[in-house]
């Protein structure tokens, strides 16, 4: 530590070069930041909250409804300790662009999902409304809704009794949050009762898309699932029960292979980053032979050069590294904002932070290796003589 | 102060050149490049400059180490950007690719897609009474209601399931997609649970070769052929629409309705006929105009990512050959100053710095370009349109290919000029004393 004035002096003996090659690395670490982010939202759901809960949908399609009497047969097998059901209502705010999350659920859904934290009075305000829906405070946020306002929302796939037409009207009731940064996701979700949804929808009734079940052990969850697919075994309505996290697993795979562009393009990316810091440490060291074997003349022994020009390397990464996540943070929740919901990505995770400081240190060590071992090999006469 | 405008000056310079280079088409470039070429060969700074260019790149070998950081952070740039973009215009090619501007389809007012719509009996009937529909010799009106279901199916080489489409079809279909053609087998014959699966589809799950039995929703159907038209339908399987709707419960309901139209221009007529009928809520479009629809939002975000990373990486790239020029020009600052002490003018040594750099970048481009060509062009990939896979390749154009070695030159002109300002206006009795 007591080095470090002598290190950095070092390390802005030129300016110029440093600033540039500091750019680089800020640029490859925004990137890394940017694309990790979005590699971890994309993958986000398996919290500790969502151990435990099967999705049940039907085999064929997962548009196919399931009889809404399945639930209470699924309730009785062991190991279950709660059910719930959800349905999808394709709901769009004014303009068909405005997509809303919307799903018509049980009344005991939100307490499958722990990570939804909604005021006991707005849920018993909830509860009293038939026509009531809960609301994501992102998604309030973003229209501007408030408790007590009446909303209408299009559906684009069931039309209304009411409306004679697809305008469904809702009274918002309550707004919740997110337990945890991690589930910021769900806070763009509308919820309200299946009870209004079945009565007031002029299309077929009594149906379900998806049962949400609580299991007991979550141990136990493949030999549940199975329990619970052979009770519709046969039938015209056989069910697919799979944990949370291979349902949004599935999905995801589906989308695009995620994870294998972002790592490709790091690849790229931090491949040139070597090679250009390298060539920046190397020439440093090159320009410096003379004062290197200064220091050595004046008493610091072989290996604590080495090790100082080790240190300015790893400080040079870790400078822009550090610089280049910090930039991240902020400009990522605007993202998240930006594309409405599209790419759910709220802040850099602590995940990020340390895997983007692990490979600060790699690099830094790998690309101040050759320079360091040169320092430490000098010999004092030939530098000093310049030869 | 001087100083001051004199960078400010430098930097609009660059903003200027930059928005004059987007926009230049390749045959301004060439123009471009012709004339450059003449003032190297003809003019007395000209052949200055390329013979200081000439000492210049000679010394590259010398510097391989910094060189080559141009070159391959540059061709990192140009790979990644096109390789992003070519998945991108494969998605599009292949998603909107499926219209012809003589067939409409119909849907149910306000359903942006087929998955979101419902058709009922009645519906089909009016469709099929309006005005513009073509009709054979025998007054069969060319249409076909369809009716799409998400399918779980074994994806090939895993054992995940993943959604196919899987379109029950009327009798006409065919005739409305004249594009579409069996490659393998049959078609299947109506009332039976026979399959025929596009090529994309039978390539991405598993047991779907001619003669399979595969299990959709409770019934067993037979693969009885494989069809090709080198658009979305490639990821589909299709049957007969009473099978699918008896096995999928749906009954006489459809989903969307194929029209086939008397002329390009008889669209408007039908559009209007449907519109004004106060029983039916439809919307009716081209298909043309319905699948230029589907593919723009994900092609718009593929696009809108595919540059955002590629700027990110520009920046970084740009940066790192400031660096390395700067250092090749300090480097050879006795050398540029003793040209300029013997007479020759800044604009020669400013022209060779860049030219250096500018020859660095173009190979950075080719190479990268050539890469993502070598690896990408025709691979095949998939991904998830609504609720459905849809089975696609990138398509490395020439275009791309044209547009990442526009970015690498971009990139060699701003690495190149900062450091060549810098030697042209190095004075020359400090340069010849350093070192």
């Amino acid at each position: 530590m007591k080095y470090l004035h002598l290190i950095w002096a070092a390390l802005f003996r030129r300016k110029t070069r440093t600033l540039l090659t500091l750019v680089s690395i800020i640029a490859a670490f925004l990137l890394f930041g940017l694309l990790n982010s979005v590699r971890l939202a994309f993958s986000a759901g398996d919290s500790v909250d969502g151990a435990g809960r099967l999705i049940v949908n039907s085999r064929m399609s997962m548009q196919n409804p399931l009889p809404e009497s399945l639930g209470a047969r699924i309730a009785t097998v062991p190991g279950v300790t709660a059910v719930a059901s959800s349905n999808w209502f394709g709901g769009v705010y004014q303009d068909p662009r405005n997509q809303v999350v919307s799903f018509a659920v049980s009344q005991n859904y939100i307490d499958l999902y722990p990570e939804i934290v909604l005021p006991a009075d707005q849920r018993a305000a909830w509860e009293r409304t038939r026509t009531g829906a809960i609301v994501g405070a992102a998604l309030a946020k973003k229209y501007g809704w408030k408790v007590g306002d009446k909303i209408p929302l299009q559906s684009t796939i069931f039309p209304s009794k009411a409306s004679g037409n697809n305008t469904w009207t809702f009274d918002i009731t309550g707004i919740f949050h997110a337990k945890s940064e991690q589930d910021a996701g769900r806070e763009q979700l509308l919820l309200f009762h299946w009870k209004y949804f079945d009565e007031n929808n002029a299309f077929g009734a009594g149906t379900v898309h998806w049962y949400v079940v609580k299991v007991a052990d979550p141990a136990h969850a493949d030999a549940v699932a199975t329990t619970i697919d052979a009770i519709s075994a046969n039938s015209d309505h056989e069910t697919k029960a799979q944990t949370e996290q291979a349902f949004q697993a599935s999905f995801i795979k589906q989308l695009v292979n995620i994870g294998l562009i972002v790592v490709s393009i790091m690849g790229a990316v931090f491949f040139t980053l070597l090679l250009l810091t390298g060539n920046t440490m190397m020439q440093a060291v090159r320009e410096r032979t003379s004062e290197l074997a200064v220091l050595k003349t004046i008493g610091f022994s072989s290996r604590s050069v080495q090790v100082m020009v080790l240190a300015e390397s790893v400080l040079l990464l870790l400078l822009g590294g550090l610089i280049g996540l910090a930039v991240v943070s902020l400009i990522v929740p605007g993202i998240g904002a930006a594309s409405g919901g599209m790419i759910p990505v709220h802040g850099v995770s602590a995940s990020t932070w340390v895997i983007g400081i692990a490979l600060m240190l790699a690099i830094g060590v790998i690309v101040g290796w050759i320079p360091a071992w040169r320092a430490m090999r000098l010999n004092i006469v030939d530098a000093l003589s310049g030869r | 102060m001087k100083k001051f405008l004199f960078n400010l000056g430098l930097v609009l310079l660059v903003i200027l050149a930059l928005l004059v280079w987007i926009r230049l088409p390749w045959i301004g470039v060439v123009a471009l490049a012709l004339l450059f070429a003449l003032w190297l060969a003809l003019s007395r700074s000209g052949r200055q400059a390329a013979s200081v260019t000439v000492v210049g790149v000679s010394t590259i070998r010398q510097r391989a180490g910094s060189s080559s950081v141009i070159v391959i952070g540059i061709a990192g740039v140009v790979a990644v950007l096109v390789a992003l973009l070519a998945m991108g215009e494969g998605l599009t090619a292949t998603l909107a690719s499926g219209g012809r501007s003589d067939t409409a389809i119909v849907l149910r007012g306000g359903a942006a897609a087929e998955s979101a719509s419902v058709l009922l009996r009645d519906d089909v009937l009016a469709v099929e009474q309006a005005p513009g529909v073509a009709r054979d010799a025998a007054g069969k009106p060319a249409m076909s209601a369809e009716l799409v279901v998400a399918a779980s199916l074994k994806q090939k080489g895993s054992n995940e399931d993943a959604n196919a489409q899987l379109r029950g079809v009327d009798a006409e279909a065919w005739a409305l997609r004249p594009d579409l053609k069996i490659v393998q087998g049959r078609k299947f014959k109506p009332g039976l649970r026979e399959l025929v699966v596009g090529q994309g589809a039978a390539r991405q799950f598993a047991g779907l070769a001619v003669g399979d039995e595969v299990k959709l929703g409770t019934e067993s159907w037979t693969v009885v052929g494989v069809f090709a038209s080198g658009d979305a339908y490639d990821s589909e399987l299709w049957a007969d629409r009473q099978s699918v709707a008896s096995a999928y419960r749906r009954g006489n309901s459809a989903e969307s309705v194929l029209v086939k139209l008397t002329g390009t221009a008889a669209f408007d007529g039908f559009k209007a006929a449907l519109m004004s009928d106060p029983k039916l809520k439809v919307e009716t479009s081209t298909t043309a105009d319905y699948f230029a629809r589907q593919s723009a939002g994900l092609a718009r975000t593929i696009r809108v990512v595919g540059l955002t990373v590629g700027v990110i990486m520009a920046i970084g790239a740009i940066f790192g050959a400031l660096n390395c020029m700067f250092a090749a020009v300090a480097s050879r600052a006795r050398e540029i100053a003793t040209l300029r002490a013997i007479g020759f003018r800044g604009v020669p040594v400013v022209v060779s710095v860049m030219l250096e750099t500018m020859l660095l970048a173009l190979a950075g481009g080719v190479l990268g370009a050539l890469i993502v060509w070598l690896v990408f062009n025709g691979y095949t990939t998939s991904t998830l349109n609504g609720l459905t896979q849809v089975v696609f390749d990138f398509k490395v154009s020439p275009a791309l290919m044209w547009s990442g070695l526009k970015w690498a030159l971009a990139i060699g002109f701003i690495g190149g000029l900062f450091p060549a300002v810098r030697a042209a206006r190095l004075p020359v009795t400090t340069a010849l004393r350093e070192l």
